[in-house]
């Protein structure tokens, strides 16, 4: 159970968008934006940033769900395993373990981006654009991260309900609420 | 200098929206609703936290801008906002900001820091659903700006009458989204 009464049973962040649409809207709204609006970096490149802040920040429920799409996007277990263990031996290009490299700093504190870990990306043929966008990703989850876990809300166990959850994710995105994205997680599962 | 070429002269969050309008309109409308919006905290209190989470997260630019808009809003009671970022004195502040405050330190670290005790010493001190709700998202936002702000190098003024200026303008104007 959360620590706050909400009004509806979904698990996660699914629950907390839904219980306050007002805060809700420009949350999803920005996420839509940065993970699936046009970008020079692939949907799953943008998930993986995702997953690999969640798994730092010790979130399950947003581990799990991320985790999970970067699967529904064509990913294997193999490529999370590096994700979470060792990102610098992921099957990723050079400017992609660049862009973790920084989005694992953003992860610890903004002001410990150095330079140096800008350069190393800039390097690699990595754009201005997809530095802004890895930051403000990275800062993104420390957001959704600590929501979810800060109000202790219900985080499923059963993998289906993530691959579930996933394959809408991969398909339909984060929505508006206009979209279809927006019936994410509608079942309950508590 | 920033990492990414943003307009010269612009400082902290400012420069990072007028880079990109499109994610910078949702941020501006988020704060908007969540330090100006229909809530049981004050908009003073709700810019107090905001300060105290940036000032743990180290984030000069956020910390000074929001210290600077808490106390214009407290008016006589400013002292409130310099006791808590410079002495860590809480003592003007009510029980319940106490144990709010006590949340959003540890939402500043992890959100699975708090515990379930802090939750139910902010309800002995009076503390609703929405002002539990509100301090943790408060507090999580600030740590996604301050993030954002610092993790590209954005440029921090360092002359307090800057920080005056933006704190009469948040105080009064709230977060409007930059004309471009």
């Amino acid at each position: 159970m959360a620590y706050i009464q909400l009004n509806n049973q979904l698990p996660g962040i699914t629950g907390l968008l839904e219980n306050r649409k007002d805060t809700g809207a420009p949350i999803r709204e920005l996420t839509q934006i940065l993970l699936r609006g046009e970008s020079t970096l692939t949907e799953m490149e943008r998930e993986l940033i995702a997953t690999i802040v969640s798994y730092r920040n010790q979130c399950r429920f947003c581990t799990n769900a991320h985790s999970a799409t970067v699967i529904a996007l064509g990913g294997d277990a193999d490529l999370l395993d590096k994700i979470y263990h060792d990102p610098e031996n992921a099957p990723v290009s050079e400017k992609m373990k660049a862009l973790l490299a920084i989005a694992a700093k953003v992860q610890e504190l903004g002001k410990s981006v150095k330079e140096e870990h800008i350069s190393r990306a800039k390097k690699a043929g990595a754009t201005d654009l997809e530095i802004h966008d890895t930051v403000l990703i990275a800062a993104l989850f420390c957001l959704y991260n600590r929501y979810v876990d800060g109000l202790g809300t219900y985080c499923p166990e059963d993998p289906a309900y993530y691959q579930k959850l996933a394959s809408r994710l991969a398909t339909m995105g984060y929505g508006s609420p206009k979209d279809p994205g927006v019936r994410i997680g509608e079942e309950s599962f508590k | 200098m920033a990492y990414i070429p943003v307009q010269e002269g612009l400082p902290g969050i400012r420069s990072l929206v007028q880079y990109r309008p499109e994610t910078g309109k949702p941020l501006y409308d988020l704060v908007q609703i969540l330090l100006r919006g229909p809530s049981p905290l004050s908009p003073a209190e709700r810019e107090l936290i905001a300060a105290y989470v940036s000032s743990r997260n180290e984030c000069g630019f956020c910390m000074n801008s929001h210290a600077a808009a808490a106390r214009c809003l407290y008016g006589d009671q400013e002292q409130i906002v310099d006791d808590l970022l410079y002495k860590n004195n809480q003592t003007e502040l009510s029980e319940k900001m106490q144990a709010l405050l006590a949340i959003a330190g540890k939402v500043q670290k992890l959100g699975k820091s708090v515990s379930p005790q802090d939750i139910e010493t902010a309800r002995k001190a009076g503390a609703q659903d929405e002002d539990i709700h509100d301090t943790v998202l408060i507090a999580a936002t600030f740590s996604l700006f301050n993030r954002y702000v610092d993790g590209l190098a954005s440029f921090t003024p360092t002359n307090e009458s800057a920080y005056e200026a933006m704190g009469k303008r948040m105080s009064e104007n709230g977060y409007v989204f930059p004309n471009q």
